[in-house]
Parts: structure tokens; C-alpha cells; sequence
């Protein structure tokens, strides 16, 4: 599999070290259901078969994390973004 | 059963001696090791692998399903090596395998008698009299029969690599459609690869005896190959087999680069594995011819007819003294006629169709050659010395020592489906095709089903152009080379294929045994049992009977299986499908997989910046992770690790010692933000933290559970320097990474990883002040100056930059001096030195273990992800006034029960008895058992500073426990002693000493 | 229904021929109502219906199988038995599955080569050595069998084990006597035969495509063969959990991960047990074939491609050569990649809800063969009676909200480091 970094170009997927889900944003500690919301951002995910957005930490290479766009059926790589441009 | 008097691509100047079962023969450079035993008239080369039946080479190819052979000798002792591919050289030794004493005469052959109960499904039913009868008896009969060859039980003495390439066009396979899609592409200005498994690229070129424009195939080869090498982006990977394709154009390839010599050459590896990126792919991997399934069909003699006339054409070894080919389409007809016109005599050929094409009926009439409309019902002999054929008008019986077979044509597709395609049946060819191919991959020729060779010629051509222009290299197409199909009927013209010239012809109908997957012995009758008991499924029957299952993973078996059940279920050969076709499309040796990383070269190692001194000193090494720590410094006299150890810490705590603390994590912080950030990643506050001092600090997972603890200094208002514990380092960066990239972008930090530039020595002990001040340049060290936990960036050893850190793990006074790496040895000298006259005493990871334990200090066996900061007695660190990671889910009841065990200290109510880490606690009385269980033991050691054992634990009610006894229950160790629960800090709990 | 299996019948059949065996298990056609629906007819869904039939007389109970049976991870895996876990949520349930393998081929009356030839967990520093007591104390507290080894009691069972040159120098070993292997295909098969035979429907290629329900509860299911009720559905789907807890708008802790295996080419008797590398990703034991099996990590992404890539295999043989360099010549004849489930915290759910008329058995990460038994045994339980047995206590869904997580390898809400 190969990633194109946006910092780095194409690399192997070896270079990189992945984390999972990109949709879930970390809740607002402060808000009343933050213990519910916590809950759902730490331990729950749509796990889709299907394109798949996702953290990938580009450990051997700008050490910059990625959200990637990555279909789960195929491995087919749709494309990567840093992760805080990604409007993430 | 001999050398034909001509022919071949061997070099008949270079006899090459080899033994098999140790026999000498001879044969030629060139020949395969089944070649040279066909020459020499060894016919019998194993046994089967469940009734451990006489078995004969049937192909010229990897997928042999038969003549596996252990290879070599000793260490270098290698099983199931396919005879086929195996290239002879001077001195060869090779042996069958699975027989006992030999395969003429093998005692496992009662099996054979036995056959009739040995069916499909026998494993699962003798429900077995005596309860673990299975167990006592028959499973270790079955798995002393079961296997092939035999492993040498010795360490693999060659050595193998791994490398990298990358290309724009991958071809796959050099026969007559991948050299014309390697010379298109590489024309067009392509950087290519073209790979094939044999030494010699040509394929089927040269292997039949077509013409292509005015000169043989194999010469037609040459000719490409010779302008391929001239293409300075072309290269050429003969020996090379791509096993696998994987994600992303990346394709797995075995180069075997010695296994045609004795042994490697010096400082050449056995075997090199591959990973190749491609941008495109084209697959040229040919087809297979398959074999018929009919009674007697797994005597020796009875072969593939394509191998038959591959042996004869290429290796000029006539594979029997008199041979019949028995055929189901045209292609295996014009084979039989070609292995003739090589001077095999070939008796008859038996056709099952009506007709065969009527040029190549003209020519084996020409040649002399009967050709018979029927089937073979039977074969006989220890080897084959007939074959009993049905007619139309009866039965005959044919004196013939050989049998090529051919049903038809089977493309050798596996890659096409690696990445989940699955093929498609096309029922004109009566064979399966690639269906969706793997991005980026083309295929062409044989492959696709065009099996002649002028379409192959011109579909490989087209397939290399349409890769390259992917690619991005355009180019016209060249001409095709001539051939002259129409000529056919003359000598030496290879046939046009036609749909229409095979058909679906799978097996016979006939009495008597026949096999189907001949390696694991699957017969037809097993598909009818597998059939009758409900395995209908392809992969249910594949599992049932092991069909397709061999070596070959049913390259030579599946179909006909798959056919005749889905005769059975009255199912479409479609409706039926195929099993799934999966990495490595032929057995790749795991050592080459592995490449270099074995032994000491298993995984890198990290040295510590004193690694050079410490071995000086004669110290012992402890593998911490990829660091190797010096574990402690053995002196003259001492009579085992603990007495070292003992003094170091005695040594220590009495004067000054010294340790190399280099591996702890080290990441500096700048920016004006690190101090929000610091605090949202801490549980405590470090924005307040003063410049010039240093805090403890522990950090959790979003989940609540500790992640990791260190000591964070302020060397600026906006610079930070953080310690992570040395199993975290990596894992800590990355999380402050995430905390800046993706959850709080808008913070203005930025990180570097300085694990590996300062060496840090800490020196301890009562003396350490003393040591201190002779190698700072002027700086004050007084505690006024410098006091506990103060954090200063001065000069050491007249100009070298540092920083100090008065802190201790150890629990006295203490210092972390950290310079660039490459100091670190200068300092540590230095720093003996200077602390001569107190008897400094360099210590190791042992040392430093007891004294935190000591002192109560948690480390990685407390902080295993597992426990909470309440858990370590820390919980009163975290600030309420802020958030931090893990705040929220860290007050889930389960992490915020009271119940949760918490650390403690224990001691042995026996002062001699021995604590281990890893020993539960019990209430004492309480039964042994789970339910009883109210924590463990994380650290253990002997304390030379209180004369007994000493140990950290996690226990249930632990804080308000100090004082009760309870049991540590060891029973893996054969311990069981009572201990005295205390508070988790067995010196100084005041903190008195690092003060000082 | 097919007859008992014996020596005298084998015998008997063997002189009849093909034509006189019988199916062991029927092709059911699916009824349009049943007590019970088990979605998934792997091991731990047969294995639920057969446990209900056998252990709360609930009988009316239909197996649902997109494909056939067996045909995920039950049949793609490497065949390990063991109970060597180390926390108290985990031991004492996979100890009780320990002993229902040990009487598994008398109960099911199917050969399923239950070999307990030993599962070996090599320790490569005093540190490893000190977790591995903890938890071979922990088996023992539980009522299963553990022995911590010395690096020479390693070497007289494993003699071809790289003692000398290693760069992680081995120590000693966690062995469990009674751990080995079984013959995965053949678990599924009794399971459906022992199941069948008290008159479970076993329905194959009907793939599950909606749930039927009356408002919150589930009343049934929508399948490729038609609408199907049941007053309990019960998922055992592990690895496509969460695609059909989509058809429920059900978010669970479960992330789909590929994990590989491999087989070599056969060979003469070589490896006495299970043996697995402490410094890397390798394990492996010898198959009644001759064929070596082995594995290591899961691929570390998302996955529902059922197959791995290069870096994987080839991490996985480094461990091996690594550890034993005699297998540098052997073949890797076989990979193929499951699709496991893998949980926040690498223990599985075996629970009510969080329905109501639905149940839960998910979320076993790579290690649902060993539990096969148990699982489908607390499975049937907690369906039956509504609430889980004291052995699946611990599996619980709402433990992931409470914090009571089963985590033990210490890595947090991080499903591809478990």
C-alpha cells in the first residue's frame, strides 16, 4: 500500500503508523453529556466497508499526521490531506 | 527413456554428475534435475502423500504436483523441492521423500490397502471407542504418516536479502506474450522489469517448435531478449518468480540467485525476495495444459503431453522408448506431433473427440503416427507399460511405457485474482479466465485464453503499448512478426488455436481408481463421497477431501475436481466457481522472506551514548527495547549478579553513583503555547512551572488510563524540555503530535525528538553535589542555586553545552547531566574523575531498579496501561481547575471504584524469604482461586539498603491495608509466603535525602 | 438425520460405497418463524444453536449463513486451543472452553482432532518472565494447568530454537500442557451435525439484509430467502458486526481488521506444540498435514478486503527466522487474510441487548477459535435465560461506558494495537 504524504510524495505505507477513525472530534470536556460524548468519541465507530477516513501518523517521514482517505474494501488510497488542513 | 541424439538448449560438452537416492547419474548444464532423471531412465521419484503411491514426474513446470525432492544435504537439507524447476549442477545430491526405505519398495504403501476406508471424511468419523482414542492413538499415527519431505532440524546456514525496485511496466513472464509486451513498452522509452521463474526467458518458445517469420522460436527469443538487454531501462530478472500482488501496484517477487550452485558464493545471498512497485502491470504467465482424471492415471509414465513434448523439445530427453499422448484439443495433438518430429516415438494418439483438425490428422498420418477416437480406461505395470483404450469399437490395449495427457488448456491466472477478482468461466476455451484484473494490470495471451501463438505475439504486443501509454510513453506499434499459419501442415509450424479445437473434457468413466489432486491423493470417488455427505460447496469440498490443498494448491487438480462436482450437483461449472486463489502463486522459501533480520540482525541496536565505556568497564547488557543497558559492572571476586549489584546500590546510597540515563525519552518543546498544551496533556499544571525548574508529571489516554510519567523542566518562558520513560519515547512524540496537528491545531508548538543528541549520565548519592561541581564551568551548584528539581542549561568541561536536572530515581541527591551525545563518554569520564576520592561507582539497570523500588518510585511494571493514576497513589496530582486528556473517562465508576487494587509496598514476614514479581495476593485462609484474587506483585528485589526482600504491588484496599499480612501466591515458581502489606516507599519517605 | 459415527459404521460404509453415505447435516429451507435466529453459521453460531438445543431445550432455532458454513473466520484460522489468559474477566471463560474441548469429539460424536501437544509463550527478559508468572499464576487461580519454564526446560522441548545468536536471547517459557490445536473445519462441522441432529435449521446462502422490528425491539430478520421472525435474533458475525449493526443504526466498539496466516508445504513431524516469539509477531504449530501454521499481527488498518499486504508477511518471517532459523529453507505454501473483529479494548462481548429481542456475541479480535465452545455455550445461555452466565459476566457492552474494560495488553481504546 502507498500513501501519498502531501509533505513527502508517495510512500510506502511501512513509513507510517496508523491510528483509525477521523470523523470523531474530541467533545467539549465542559458540556453537560461530556461523559456520554466521550464515550461515543473514544470507543465507538461506523467501521464502514467502504471509503474510509482515518489517521495516519507519517512517523518516517515530516512526522505530521494524516487523515487519509482509504476505501476498506480495496485498500484503494482516495487520497491524503494533513490532518489540520483536512478540516479536521 | 534416453537422451535423444540431438536437440535441446543443454550444453552436451559439460557432463554434470549428481546422485538421487543415492545413485550417480549424469546429465547436462541445462537440464532440470527431472530432465536429467528422465535422460538416465529414473522413472519413480516418490510416493504419494496418504497411500504413499509409486509417483512419476508429470510436468516440466512449478506446479508438479509429484516429483518433490529433498535437496542437498545437512543444514543446507531442503524438502518438497520441485524436481522440475530444480537446475542440475555438478555434484547435485537429491533423494525421494516420503517412502520408507525407498519408492520402489515403501512399507507405508499398506496404507494403499487400507485406501478404501482412508476416503474423504475418515478423519472425522472413527468416533473412537474409548473416550481419547483419537488423542492416544490415532492422531499421533496420522501425524507420523502426514507431511512431505523432511525439514533439516538445523539452522538455515545461507544468508538471504530483501530489496526494492520500482518500474513503470512490470511484465510477468518472458514466454511469447510477455517478450513482445517487454520490447513494446521498453521500445516506447518505459522503464521496465521482466520477470520469469526459469533461467531461460523464452517461455513456450522454447519449449515447441514453431517458427516465428523465418527462424525458430527460440531464436525469435533471442532476438528480443538480445535488444531488451541493449535497453538501458530494461531489466531483465530471469530466476525471478512474482508471487504475489498486493495493494497499490506492489507485487511480491523471488530471485533465486544460488539455488543452482552447490552453495552460495561468498557474500551472495541464497535467495533475494522482491517488492516491486509497478505503475503497470502486464501478466503473461501462460497456460497450463491439465490433466485427465482416469483409472490408473498416477502411474509412473503418465505425464503431462505438454511436458512430454517440453522434455523432448528443450531438454532433448525422450520421457519414455514408446509413447502415447492422450488428448481432448488440438493444441496437445500438434504438442505429440512436435515431441515426435524431436525423435520421441509416439505410438498413437488417443483423442477423445471425433475429429481432430485435418492437417494435423494429415501429419500424424505422415509421421506414422495412429490416431485413435476414444479414451484410456487403464493403465498397468509397477511403472507404465500399457494403457488399456476404449473405442468406439471396443476395447484395445496399447504396449507404451509413456502417456502424455492434455484436457485442455488452463491459464495460469492466480495473480489476476490476489487482489479478490475472481475468475470467469468462458465456455468456448471450456476453461476459466481472469475476470476484473487488479488495478493497473493487464494481461495478454495465453492468460486471457489466446493460446496460439500468433494472437499471444500480437496480445502481449498490444498489452506492452497500452501499459507504457498508461504509463506515459507512447510510441506506434512496431510490426508483427510474421507467421505463417496457414503453412502449418509443413514440419515445425505451430498450429492456430479455435475455440472450437478443445473441449470440455474432464474425466473418463471407467472403473478403477482414479485421481483427481494426485499429491494428496483426492480420488474421484472422494468428490462422490464429499458430494454424498453433503460438501458441496467448493471450499467445503476442497476441506473435506484436501483437493487442491497439495503443493500445487490445485493447479494440476482443481478444475477436473470442481467439474465432476458439479456433474454431481447438476450446477453450471459458473454456478459451482472456483476456490479462492491467494499469495504466493508458487511456495517461497521463508528465509527470503525474512531477508536479513535473524540472529543479531534480527532488529537494530541502539547503543547509549557511554555504550563504548560502559563495555570498557566489563559490564553486563541488558536488552531494554532495541537499547542495549548496561544491567551492572561485575568486579573481580564477585560471585554473581547480586553481590555486583548490592554494591552498586550500597555504593550509592553511602557515596556517588553514576548511571547512563540516555534512553529516557527526551522531546523539547518550544513556542508560546507549551505551557497550554502541557497542561492539557498532564494531569498536573505546568504553565505555571517556573523557568528554571522541573515538575513530575503523569499523562494519560483519552481513556482515563495512565500513558506515561517523566519530569518536564522549564529552560525559557516558551522552551520545555519533557523526559518520557525510555519504552514511551516514540509512542509519547506522536501523541503531542496529535495533540498539535489534530486536536488543538491553533496552538503555536513546535516539537523535536532529541532523544538520541544528549547523552544523559545521573549521578546519586550524598557526594553527587561534590562530583558535580568539578565538572560544571564556575556554575554555582549550591542547593541555593541549584535546588531539588531545578532545571538549568550551563557549560561543562570548559565550553561543552548542558543542561542539569537536580532530580534522582534513585531517591538521594541527585543530578541528570545531559550533553550532546557525542560527549557523553568525555562526560562520564569525566565525571570518574572527578569523583575518585568518593569511590564514584558506576551502576547499571539492576541498581537503579532496586533503589526506585526502594524509594517507592512506579515504573514501567507499574505503569503497564492497565492501571489508573489513582491506582499509583498519584490520583491528588491531577488538577481540578483544568482539563486535561483522559480527565473525562478517567471518572468512569469502574476507573473511579474503590475496589480497584492500589499500590502498596510489601515485605516477607520471613526476612530471608525471596519475593517475585508476578505473585498474586490472597487473603490469608482465602481459597486459590480467581475469585480470591486481590492483585499482584509488579516489582520485587533484594534490598541491601533494609537486608530483606522488598516489592511494589497493586492490592485491593491497599492504602488502608498497611500493616495486614497477606499470601503471595507463586505457584509457577513453587512459592506461596505470607507478606506485610506497607506503604509503597521503604526509604526516605520524606524525601529528606534528595533535598539534601 | 445422519446415523452415529463409529469404527463398525465407517467400516460399513467404506464396503457400500458413496452412494449409501448421507449428508451430515440437512440443507434446511428456512421456516418463516423460529424462537430463535442465529445470524452467522461459523463456529460460534452453530455452536450457540447447539448448546441451546442441548442445554435449554430450545430447538426451534434456525442458523442463518450468507455463504456456507464455516466459510469465515471458523475456517480461516490457526487452530489454537488455549486458556493462558491473564485478567479475571478472561481466564476463567476460556478455561472453561479449554475443558469443553477436552470432551468435545464424545460430546459432538466428530472426530474434531482436538491435539494437546502444548502451547509454548517464549519470554526473552526478566521483565517478560515476571508478566508471565503473573499470568501462569492467574491460570491457576482460574483451574487451568501452567508451568513457567526455564531456558533449559525450553531447550529440551524446542531444541531447534536459536538459544546462541539471537538478538533477543531467550529465557525461558509460559507452558500450558493442555493447550494445542484443533481441526477448525472439523469443530464447524460437528457443531452443525451435533446441532442438526436435535433439530436445528442450518440454512445456508441466506444472507441477512434487514432487521424486522416492532418499535425499539427486534422482531426478526430480512434475508436473500425472505422475511424471517424470531422473538430472539442472535448476531455471532464476528468481523461483519458492525455492517449489520448499520441495518440497526447501532455505533459498537468494534473496528474490522485483517488479520494474515500462513502454511507451508508440508514436512515430516518437526514442532512439538504451539510455540510463539516474546520480541516479535510469530507463532506457529504443525498441522496433522505436516504443514506448518503460522501468524503473527494483524495488518493495523480498517480492513474488509480479506487479505494483507508484504510487510506484514514479511515481519511475520523475520519473527520466525528469528526464532527458529531452521525454517529458512521451508516454503510458505499458503497466506490468507481474515476479517476479524477487533475491539477497544481486544476482549469480546458476549451480551443481551442492546436491543431489546437482540443479542450479541462479537468483537473476538483474532482469537474466537479457541473459544468456540464457551462462547457458543454463554451465548445459549444468555439468550435462554436473558442474562449472561458468571462466565461471560465480564463481556459485557455497557463496560466500555463504565470503564470495566477486559484489557490485557494495556493499550487503550486502540483496536490494532490489542
Amino acid at each position: 500500500m502507498l500513501i501519498p504524504c502531501p509533505y513527502c510524495g508517495v510512500r510506502d505505507a511501512r513509513e507510517f503508523t496508523y491510528l483509525g477513525d477521523a470523523t470523531v472530534r474530541r467533545p467539549d470536556p465542559a458540556a453537560p453529556d461530556a461523559a456520554e460524548a466521550f464515550h461515543a468519541y473514544v470507543n465507538l465507530r461506523d467501521n464502514p466497508a467502504g471509503p474510509h477516513s482515518e489517521h495516519w501518523y507519517h512517523g518516517a517521514g515530516c512526522r505530521r499526521w494524516l487523515v487519509v482517505t482509504r476505501d476498506t474494501r480495496t485498500h484503494a488510497v482516495l487520497g491524503a490531506a494533513f490532518a489540520g488542513e483536512a478540516g479536521a | 527413456m534416453s537422451r535423444l541424439p540431438s536437440g535441446g538448449l543443454i550444453d552436451r560438452t559439460q557432463s554434470l554428475a549428481f546422485s538421487f537416492d543415492g545413485r550417480s547419474y549424469a546429465g547436462h548444464s541445462g537440464d532440470t534435475l527431472a530432465s536429467a532423471l528422465l535422460a538416465n531412465g529414473v522413472r519413480l521419484v516418490g510416493r504419494s502423500f496418504k497411500y504413499h503411491r509409486p509417483r512419476g514426474i508429470v510436468t516440466a513446470g512449478a506446479h508438479e504436483p509429484n516429483a518433490l525432492v529433498e535437496m542437498r544435504t545437512g543444514a543446507r537439507r531442503e524438502p518438497n523441492t520441485r524436481a522440475t524447476t530444480q537446475e542440475l549442477y555438478a555434484s547435485l545430491e537429491a533423494a525421494s521423500q516420503n517412502r520408507w526405505p525407498s519408492p520402489a519398495f515403501d512399507l507405508m504403501s499398506a496404507n494403499r490397502g487400507a485406501g478404501r476406508f482412508l476416503g474423504a471424511g475418515f478423519y472425522y468419523k472413527p468416533s473412537m471407542g474409548p473416550a481419547g482414542g483419537w488423542e492416544r492413538l490415532y492422531e499421533p499415527l496420522i501425524r507420523h504418516a502426514a507431511g512431505l519431505g523432511r525439514a533439516s532440524a538445523l539452522h538455515d546456514p545461507d544468508a538471504y536479502e530483501t530489496a526494492f525496485a520500482h518500474c513503470d511496466v512490470l511484465v510477468i513472464g518472458a514466454g511469447p506474450a510477455g517478450l513482445m509486451a517487454a520490447r513494446a513498452a521498453g521500445r516506447a522509452g518505459a522503464r521496465v522489469i521482466l520477470a520469469d521463474g526459469d533461467l531461460r526467458l523464452g517461455g513456450s518458445l522454447l519449449s515447441r517448435r514453431a517458427v516465428i517469420g523465418d527462424a525458430p522460436a527460440g531464436a525469435f527469443a533471442a532476438g528480443i531478449l538480445a535488444e531488451l538487454a541493449a535497453m538501458p531501462d530494461v531489466r531483465l530478472m530471469p530466476r525471478t518468480t512474482i508471487f504475489g500482488a498486493y495493494d497499490g501496484g506492489t507485487y511480491g517477487a523471488l530471485e533465486r540467485v544460488a539455488d543452482h550452485l552447490p552453495a552460495p558464493l561468498p557474500f551472495t545471498p541464497r535467495q533475494r525476495a522482491w517488492t516491486i512497485n509497478a505503475r503497470r502491470t502486464v501478466l503473461a504467465t501462460g497456460a497450463l495444459d491439465r490433466p485427465i482424471v482416469f483409472p490408473g492415471n498416477d502411474r509412473p509414465g503418465v505425464m503431462s503431453a505438454v511436458a512430454l513434448t517440453a522434455y523432448a523439445v528443450r531438454y532433448g530427453v525422450a520421457a519414455g522408448a514408446t509413447a502415447a499422448v492422450f488428448s481432448a484439443h488440438d493444441d496437445a495433438v500438434a504438442a505429440a506431433l512436435e515431441a515426435a518430429e524431436a525423435g520421441v516415438r509416439i505410438a498413437a494418439i488417443v483423442d477423445v473427440r471425433a475429429a481432430v483438425h485435418p492437417v494435423l490428422a494429415g501429419r500424424a498420418k505422415a509421421a506414422g503416427i495412429r490416431l485413435i477416437q476414444g479414451e484410456v480406461i487403464g493403465t498397468r505395470g509397477k511403472t507404465l507399460s500399457a494403457i488399456t483404450v476404449r473405442t468406439p469399437s471396443g476395447i484395445e490395449t496399447l504396449a507404451v511405457d509413456t502417456l502424455g495427457v492434455s484436457g485442455g488448456l488452463t491459464p495460469d491466472l492466480g495473480l489476476a485474482c490476489h487482489l479478490g477478482g475472481r475468475p470467469v468461466y468462458d465456455a468456448a476455451r471450456a476453461t476459466f479466465l481472469p475476470g476484473p484484473l487488479p488495478p493497473g494490470m493487464n494481461a495478454a495471451g495465453a492468460v486471457v485464453g489466446r493460446f496460439g501463438l500468433a494472437e499471444s505475439l500480437a496480445d502481449g504486443q498490444a498489452a506492452g503499448l497500452a501499459a507504457a501509454a498508461d504509463a506515459g510513453f507512447s510510441a506506434p506499434p512496431p510490426a508483427l512478426p510474421r507467421i505463417d499459419e496457414a503453412g502449418f501442415a509443413a514440419p515445425s509450424r505451430s498450429a492456430p488455436h479455435s475455440a472450437e479445437s478443445a473441449t470440455a473434457f474432464w474425466h473418463v468413466a471407467a472403473k478403477g481408481t482414479a485421481f483427481v489432486d494426485q499429491q494428496n491423493d483426492v480420488t474421484a470417488k472422494d468428490i462422490a463421497i464429499a458430494h454424498a455427505e453433503g460438501f458441496r460447496a467448493v471450499e467445503l469440498m476442497k476441506r473435506y477431501t484436501t483437493l487442491g490443498m497439495a503443493t500445487d494448491q490445485g493447479k494440476t487438480s482443481s478444475l477436473a475436481g470442481l467439474a465432476m462436482m458439479a456433474e454431481l450437483t447438476g450446477l453450471s461449472l459458473p454456478e459451482t466457481g472456483t476456490t479462492t486463489f491467494r499469495p504466493p502463486a508458487v511456495p517461497v522459501a521463508i528465509g527470503a522472506l525474512a531477508g536479513h533480520h535473524r540472529g543479531a540482525d534480527f532488529r537494530p541496536v541502539r547503543p547509549t551514548p557511554t555504550h563504548g565505556w560502559a563495555k570498557a568497564q566489563g559490564a553486563v547488557f541488558v536488552e531494554t527495547g532495541l537499547w542495549l543497558r548496561a544491567q551492572y559492572f561485575p568486579r573481580p571476586g564477585e560471585s554473581g549478579w547480586r553481590q555486583s549489584v548490592d554494591r552498586e546500590v550500597n555504593a550509592t546510597r553511602a557515596g556517588v553513583g553514576l548511571v547512563d540515563a540516555s534512553t529516557f525519552g527526551k522531546i523539547d518543546l518550544q513556542g508560546p503555547d507549551v505551557g497550554t498544551l502541557l497542561d492539557r496533556v498532564y494531569i498536573n499544571t505546568f504553565s505555571t512551572l517556573p523557568v528554571g525548574k522541573a515538575r513530575y508529571g503523569v499523562m494519560l489516554r483519552e481513556d482515563g488510563f495512565v500513558l506515561d510519567d517523566g519530569t518536564t523542566g522549564r529552560l525559557a518562558d516558551a522552551r520545555y524540555i519533557m523526559t518520557t520513560t525510555t519504552a514511551n519515547a516514540a509512542k509519547v512524540y506522536q501523541h503531542l503530535a496529535f495533540c498539535l496537528d489534530v486536536l488543538w491545531p491553533e496552538l503555536d508548538v513546535t516539537l523535536a525528538s532529541v532523544t538520541e543528541q544528549w547523552a544523559q549520565i545521573s549521578i546519586s548519592g550524598p557526594h553527587a553535589r561534590a562530583v558535580l561541581a568539578q565538572v560544571v564551568d564556575g556554575q554555582d551548584v549550591s542547593d541555593a542555586a541549584l535546588p531539588f528539581m531545578g532545571a538549568i542549561e550551563a557549560t561543562v568541561l570548559g565550553g561543552i553545552g548542558a543542561r542539569i536536572f537536580r532530580l534522582s530515581f534513585a531517591g538521594e541527591l541527585g543530578y541528570e547531566i545531559a550533553v550532546p551525545a557525542d560527549a557523553g563518554t568525555v562526560l562520564v569520564e569525566a565525571l570518574m574523575a572527578a569523583g575518585r576520592d568518593f569511590g564514584i561507582t558506576p551502576y547499571g539497570t539492576e541498581a537503579l531498579g532496586v533503589m526506585r523500588i526502594e524509594k517507592g518510585h512506579v515504573s514501567g511494571n507499574e505503569l503497564n496501561g492497565q492501571t489508573t493514576a489513582a491506582d499509583l497513589g498519584l490520583g491528588r496530582m491531577a488538577s481540578k481547575r483544568k482539563d486535561h486528556i483522559g480527565r473525562v473517562m478517567s471518572e468512569r465508576p469502574a476507573l473511579a471504584d474503590p475496589d480497584r487494587p492500589m499500590l502498596v509496598g510489601v515485605k516477607p514476614v520471613d526476612p530471608a524469604a525471596v519475593l517475585r514479581a508476578g505473585a498474586h495476593f490472597l487473603k490469608i485462609g482465602a481459597p486459590a482461586a480467581t475469585a480470591h484474587d486481590e492483585g499482584y506483585l509488579t516489582s520485587a528485589c533484594h534490598s541491601p539498603t533494609l537486608g530483606h526482600a522488598i516489592g511494589l504491588g497493586f492490592l485491593k484496599h491497599g492504602a488502608k491495608r498497611h500493616g495486614e499480612r497477606v499470601r503471595a501466591f507463586d505457584p509457577v515458581r513453587g512459592a506461596d509466603i505470607e507478606v506485610e502489606v506497607c506503604a509503597p516507599a521503604f526509604i526516605d519517605p520524606q524525601g529528606e535525602r534528595q533535598r539534601g | 438425520m445422519s446415523a452415529r459415527f463409529s469404527l463398525l459404521g465407517l467400516v460399513a460404509d467404506a464396503l457400500r460405497g458413496p452412494s449409501a453415505l448421507k449428508p451430515h447435516w440437512r440443507d434446511a429451507a428456512p421456516k418463516p418463524a423460529y424462537d430463535v435466529v442465529v445470524v452467522g453459521g461459523g463456529g460460534h453460531g452453530l455452536a450457540t444453536a447447539y448448546y441451546l438445543a442441548k442445554e435449554h431445550g430450545i430447538a426451534n432455532v434456525a442458523v442463518l449463513e450468507k455463504a456456507h458454513v464455516g466459510s469465515g473466520n471458523a475456517g480461516r484460522n490457526t487452530t489454537i486451543i488455549r486458556s493462558n489468559y491473564l485478567l479475571p474477566g478472561n481466564e476463567p471463560f476460556y478455561e472453561a472452553s479449554m475443558k469443553l474441548w477436552e470432551g468435545l469429539e464424545q460430546d459432538l460424536n466428530y472426530n474434531a482432532m482436538v491435539s494437546q501437544r502444548g502451547v509454548l509463550n517464549l519470554f526473552h527478559s526478566d521483565a517478560q518472565r515476571d508478566a508471565y508468572a503473573r499470568r501462569g499464576n492467574a491460570m491457576i487461580l482460574a483451574g487451568a494447568d501452567a508451568e513457567l519454564l526455564d531456558r533449559d526446560g525450553v531447550r529440551a522441548l524446542a531444541p531447534f530454537l536459536d538459544f546462541d545468536t539471537a538478538r533477543f536471547p531467550i529465557k525461558g517459557g509460559l507452558l500450558q500442557r493442555r493447550g494445542g490445536t484443533a481441526r477448525h473445519d472439523a469443530v464447524v462441522w460437528g457443531y452443525a451435525r451435533g446441532a442438526d441432529r436435535r433439530g436445528v435449521d442450518i440454512v445456508q446462502k441466506c444472507e441477512v439484509t434487514g432487521f424486522l422490528r416492532e418499535g425499539e425491539r427486534v422482531t426478526g430478520v430480512e434475508t436473500t430467502r425472505g422475511p424471517i421472525r424470531a422473538q430472539k435474533v442472535a448476531l455471532a458475525v464476528a468481523g461483519s458486526t458492525s455492517r449489520l449493526a448499520r441495518l440497526l443504526d447501532l455505533r459498537l466498539p468494534i473496528e474490522s481488521h485483517c488479520l494474515q496466516a500462513f502454511v507451508s508445504e508440508g514436512l515430516k513431524p518437526l514442532i512439538p506444540g504451539v510455540v510463539t516469539f516474546g520480541m516479535g509477531h510469530f507463532y506457529v504449530s504443525q498441522s496433522d498435514k505436516g504443514g506448518l501454521v503460522f501468524g503473527g499481527d494483524i495488518e493495523g488498518y480498517n480492513s474488509y478486503a480479506q487479505r494483507g499486504n508484504l510487510p506484514v508477511v514479511a515481519d511475520v518471517c523475520e519473527g520466525g527466522m528469528a526464532l527458529m532459523p531452521m525454517i529458512g529453507r521451508l516454503r510458505m505454501l499458503r497466506a490468507w487474510g481474515g476479517l476479524v473483529d477487533m475491539s477497544m479494548d481486544g476482549s469480546p462481548i458476549i451480551d443481551t441487548g442492546p436491543l431489546p429481542g437482540l443479542y450479541l456475541n462479537a468483537g473476538w479480535n483474532y482469537g474466537g477459535f479457541k473459544a468456540t465452545p464457551a462462547s457458543g455455550w454463554c451465548f445459549a445461555h444468555t439468550i435462554a435465560t436473558d442474562a449472561p452466565h458468571a462466565l461471560n459476566a465480564g463481556f459485557r457492552l455497557d463496560r466500555f461506558r463504565t470503564g470495566a474494560v477486559i484489557d490485557e495488553k494495556g493499550v487503550g481504546a486502540q483496536p490494532n494495537l490489542h
